[in-house]
């Protein structure tokens, strides 16, 4: 029996990304033996695909720029074919610290997908306005509707079990923000059980979150209609792969 | 109505009719996009040639203008074909995302297959 990490593949979305999906890919490789990488490049115009692949990764190479969701997709029917177990969704910009990917995966033991929230107690990152409002609404009704305690709902570090992965691979939302609420609810909504435990976040390695009022105010809109057409969706269009 | 009107408005339908007729025969139009524009050809075409029959349908729902049913059956028509087109493009951009999606893998199998093999020639020779 293969153990937990060779049943796991990492899927890291990059987007131009050369200058830190190298160091990602190795950090990895060193704290986490056994894995396999897939990065996803999503239309890059830069050499994400080749500093990606000489650093050891899988690459798939999306010909135009689908979105987080499109890559994810990408990297959920890649580990559907190749009979990987478990997928999880790492940022190649290096915010999310590979270290804590063995305890997401152990608690894949207790649900299908496991949420890293930032603001479960470690690290330190704070946002503040409209976007924490957006982030509050946001936690409380997705709370609800996973039937357990969520309080960061728009974390791309995440693991996905058997389940998750075989209805990811069919169904991921490509709408902006769909990725991460719209991919919970319908998680939610298809019966899986859904976890989040702690994680610490790093500085990006470049770019800074946006606190400007009304990009801020934008992402409160976009993300209200995000989830309140994802929770009124007809139930046949779950699934499908339809969209 | 001066005869000339009267010309023009039967001649602009048959115009717009041809036009779509001829556009499904050479199959630059399916047909599932062709049908509102076939509709209001022949709405016009009718009311080109008998006008007493748009005001015998303002009449029917209150419109005292009759014009204005024209203006809004027009409008209501136009609308319709934009949300069918927005539809399509929707249908067409998530098949697109699909098709590089599987692209995108196909490609790393092949990458993987001809490394795999050229492995394996190495490993014979």
């Amino acid at each position: 029996m293969p153990s937990r990490l060779e049943r796991t593949l990492i899927v890291m979305p990059a987007f131009n990304e050369e200058a830190s999906v190298g160091d990602v890919v190795r950090e990895v490789f060193t704290k986490l033996p056994g894995v396999s990488v897939l990065v996803v490049d999503d239309g890059s115009a830069d050499a994400t695909t080749r500093v990606a692949r000489e650093a050891g990764a899988l690459v798939a190479t999306l010909p135009f720029n689908l979105g987080v969701g499109g890559a994810m997709r990408t990297g959920f029917r890649y580990a559907l074919e190749n009979d990987y177990d478990n997928v999880v969704q790492i940022d190649s910009d290096g915010q999310h610290d590979p270290a804590n990917v063995p305890s997401l995966l152990a608690e894949l033991d207790n649900a299908d997908l496991v949420l890293g929230a930032r603001f479960a107690g470690e690290g330190d990152y704070a946002v503040r306005g409209p976007r924490q409002w957006a982030m509050t609404v946001l936690a409380t009704t997705l709370s609800r509707t996973a039937k357990t305690r969520l309080t960061d709902t728009t974390s791309g570090y995440r693991a996905s079990g058997p389940r998750s992965v075989a209805l990811f691979a069919d169904e991921y939302p490509a709408e902006y923000l769909g990725d991460t609420i719209e991919a919970l609810v319908i998680a939610a909504r298809k019966g899986l059980v859904i976890r989040q435990i702690p994680v610490a976040m790093r500085v990006r390695a470049g770019g800074v979150p946006s606190h400007h009022p009304f990009k801020a105010a934008a992402y409160l809109g976009r993300a209200s209609m995000a989830l309140i057409f994802a929770l009124t969706r007809p139930r046949a269009t779950l699934g499908t792969g339809a969209n | 109505m001066t005869i000339v009107t009267y010309v023009f408005g039967i001649v602009s339908a048959l115009v717009a009719l041809i036009v779509v007729i001829e556009m499904l025969r050479r199959h630059r139009l399916r047909e599932r996009h062709a049908i509102w524009w076939l509709i209001a050809g022949v709405l016009a075409l009718i009311v080109g040639i008998f006008p007493s029959t748009l005001q015998w349908a303002a009449s029917l729902i209150g419109i005292e203008v009759p014009i204005n049913l024209v203006f809004f059956v027009s409008i209501a028509v136009l609308f319709l074909v934009c949300l069918q087109h927005s539809s399509e493009l929707t249908k067409l951009e998530a098949k697109t995302r699909t098709l590089a999606e599987r692209v995108a893998i196909q490609e790393l199998r092949l990458r993987e297959l001809e490394s795999a093999r050229r492995a394996d020639e190495n490993h014979t020779t």
